[in-house]
């Protein structure tokens, strides 16, 4: 009988390297989202915009409320972005300086779409977790629960949340929040119920470990991959909520502004030759969304290596 | 089949139930009436009026009439902004015009999203797939309400091509720009689902037994790929027809279109509950009928499904 050699000698060094330099799946991952040009540049993208919006505000010659009367009236010819008069993007409509404007948009968007998601991953968790360990007749109950919930037009229902309790960001909040781990406590459910199987969670069972122990200790730890994937992506999804919310005028109420009302007044101007009031929002706008979803697309891939 | 249908039906009218006491319910909670004005109505004339509408009686019978009416008379009731109009004629005023722009939007999107993401699978890490990943990525972050006021200036303003709003159920060059609009961003998501799942279906078993018992490439792709590969976006299919009716909202404005997302609007702006209600629980019924039959496709397209 004939064993390749030189074949078994490599098998060997394969598996002893494993063992001196084994690596744990999250020095895995992360060298693969390193290595991920893609998602590396969604980071970039999103450090920019995070920076912006913090310390965007240190830069600006104007304050967002403050009316530049020299301008106002005539918008469209003296208001356009201009290092001068210390406008960089120009002026809105009334006068109000866009880049100050834009720095708080980019603030409050940022804001409406991570607390958004941040809810969705306090309560979808927890309520995923809690119906795929219990199962059975509890699991069924709740799953139905939340199928009756995923069937309402949600976007309605936010308008007439809105509409009927006043817009204010604190409703937009609830809101928003009250239809994001809809979806989250699904996906966590499922990745529970295979968890649950697992030889570690029975040998912790037989010693007597209570239940939400069990989920604490041993189940929430291992959803975390799934639910900080589907959390970066669920940003983006919620600032487009909001943006379409207040581009109908019945989200975020002026002084406050976002990205999604700053657009919606650019592509209302755009008629007057006000271009620049559209075109910066947007940018902003499509940065921070092609961050998240580099991002996000990028954190999958890097957790979960085959789907590609 | 018949057994699952009927289990499926079982869910979808307690859902549909639900929805009307549940926003029935936020409308009664509410601040403030219908009637409540800036100046202050005589208390006869308002009590005629509560009368008039319904609005004396106790809640649980309000509830009661509401839902009867809707489920006996298919009856809306009337709207409490426009005394001569219900809320059914402006509903059936507003619907047909949803329906026809909608209903062509959902077909591009499926369409062209299918056969984006197919080619750029079997294309795969061609300059055509990074082409159609690009269009797909551009396309889901730039919304419908950018896109439908870029669309009006290009078209409308420079071009002059095609009319810049309004309806008419019998010339296509109105319908032309709101499907644009509405249709994009789904189909960019279809694609990239079609995309992936594609992918995977390519490097499967039956695709490699397929190419090596000698298949041409086009009939091992139309007859043994695109079939499995179909089921991921067969499951998004709920959720973006219902995107499409909510997308109208941003349709109807831009493109005066007149069609029940301005009705929609309209009513949130007048405080008009009663259509606001009608327009949801429609909107609802619509919803859940869809995902009931977008589940049966499911079962007829995969046999591994057992009900």
């Amino acid at each position: 009988m004939v064993i390749d050699s030189q074949k078994m000698h490599s098998l060997a060094q394969a598996t002893a390297a494993e063992e001196v330099a084994g690596r744990s799946l999250w020095a895995d991952a992360r060298r693969r989202f390193v290595r991920n040009k893609a998602a590396m540049f969604g980071l970039v993208l999103l450090v920019i915009v995070v920076m912006f919006a913090g310390f965007g505000n240190f830069f600006a010659q104007w304050s967002n409320q403050e009316i530049d009367f020299s301008v106002m009236g005539m918008v469209a010819q003296e208001g356009g972005p201009s290092l001068a008069n210390g406008h960089y993007f120009g002026t809105d409509d009334l006068g109000r300086d866009l880049f100050a404007r834009t720095v708080q948009g980019t603030q409050i968007s940022l804001a409406v779409g991570v607390i958004g998601s941040a809810i969705a991953v306090i309560v979808g968790t927890l309520y995923g977790a809690t119906a795929g360990y219990f199962g059975g007749r509890l699991d069924n109950l709740m799953m139905r629960a939340v199928d009756i919930l995923l069937a309402i037009p949600y976007m309605f229902v936010l308008i007439l949340l809105l509409v009927m309790y006043g817009r204010s960001i604190t409703m937009l909040f609830v809101g928003v929040g009250l239809i994001s781990w809809l979806e989250m406590s699904r996906i966590v459910r499922g990745q529970t119920l295979t968890l649950k199987g697992r030889e570690y969670i029975e040998a912790a069972r037989a010693i007597g470990v209570p239940a939400p122990v069990i989920i604490r200790r041993h189940i929430l730890p291992n959803l975390i991959g799934v639910v900080t994937v589907f959390a970066t992506l669920l940003v983006p999804n919620m600032i487009l909520t909001e943006s379409f919310i207040s581009f109908l005028g019945l989200g975020v109420q002026e002084p406050l502004t976002s990205l999604g009302a700053l657009i919606s007044e650019g592509a209302r101007t755009i008629a007057y030759g006000t271009l620049w009031q559209l075109a910066f929002p947007l940018l902003f706008f499509i940065i921070t969304l092609f961050g998240f979803f580099f991002v996000g697309d990028g954190l999958r891939d890097a957790l979960d290596p085959k789907d590609r | 089949m018949l057994v699952f249908i009927l289990k499926r039906l079982a869910i979808a009218i307690p859902t549909l139930l639900l929805l009307i006491v549940f926003s029935f319910l936020l409308m009664h909670a509410a601040p403030g009436g219908p009637f409540t004005q800036e100046r202050q109505m005589p208390p006869e004339v308002l009590a005629n009026l509560n009368a008039k509408y319904g609005l004396d009686q106790p809640l649980w019978q309000q509830i009661w009439s509401y839902i009867w009416g809707i489920v006996a008379h298919f009856d809306f009731g009337p709207s409490f902004v426009y005394k001569d109009r219900s809320v059914n004629d402006i509903i059936a005023q507003g619907f047909p015009v949803t329906l026809t722009y909608g209903g062509v939007s959902f077909l591009v999107a499926v369409l062209a999203g299918v056969t984006l993401g197919a080619v750029a699978a079997v294309k795969h890490n061609t300059i055509i797939d990074y082409f159609a990943v690009g269009i797909s990525i551009g396309a889901q972050v730039l919304p419908n309400f950018v896109m439908a006021p870029i669309l009006v200036i290009v078209f409308t303003l420079i071009l002059g091509w095609l009319p810049g709003g309004g309806w008419r159920f019998n010339d296509p060059s109105y319908w032309i720009m709101p499907v644009i609009a509405l249709s994009t961003s789904y189909m960019a998501s279809i694609a990239r689902i079609m995309r992936s799942s594609m992918l995977e279906v390519l490097n499967s078993n039956h695709i490699r037994t397929a190419r090596a018992k000698g298949l041409p490439g086009y009939r091992v792709i139309i007859r043994h790929a695109l079939k499995p590969a179909l089921l991921p976006v067969v499951s998004y299919l709920g959720p973006a027809f219902v995107a499409m009716i909510t997308g109208s909202v941003i349709v109807d404005i831009y493109f005066s279109t007149g069609g029940i997302g301005k009705a929609f609007v309209d009513s949130a702006l007048n405080r008009d509950y009663a259509v606001m209600m009608g327009v949801t629980i429609l909107v609802g019924a619509l919803t859940i009928f869809f995902n009931l039959f977008v589940d049966i496709i499911y079962g007829w397209i995969d046999p591994k499904i057992r009900y």
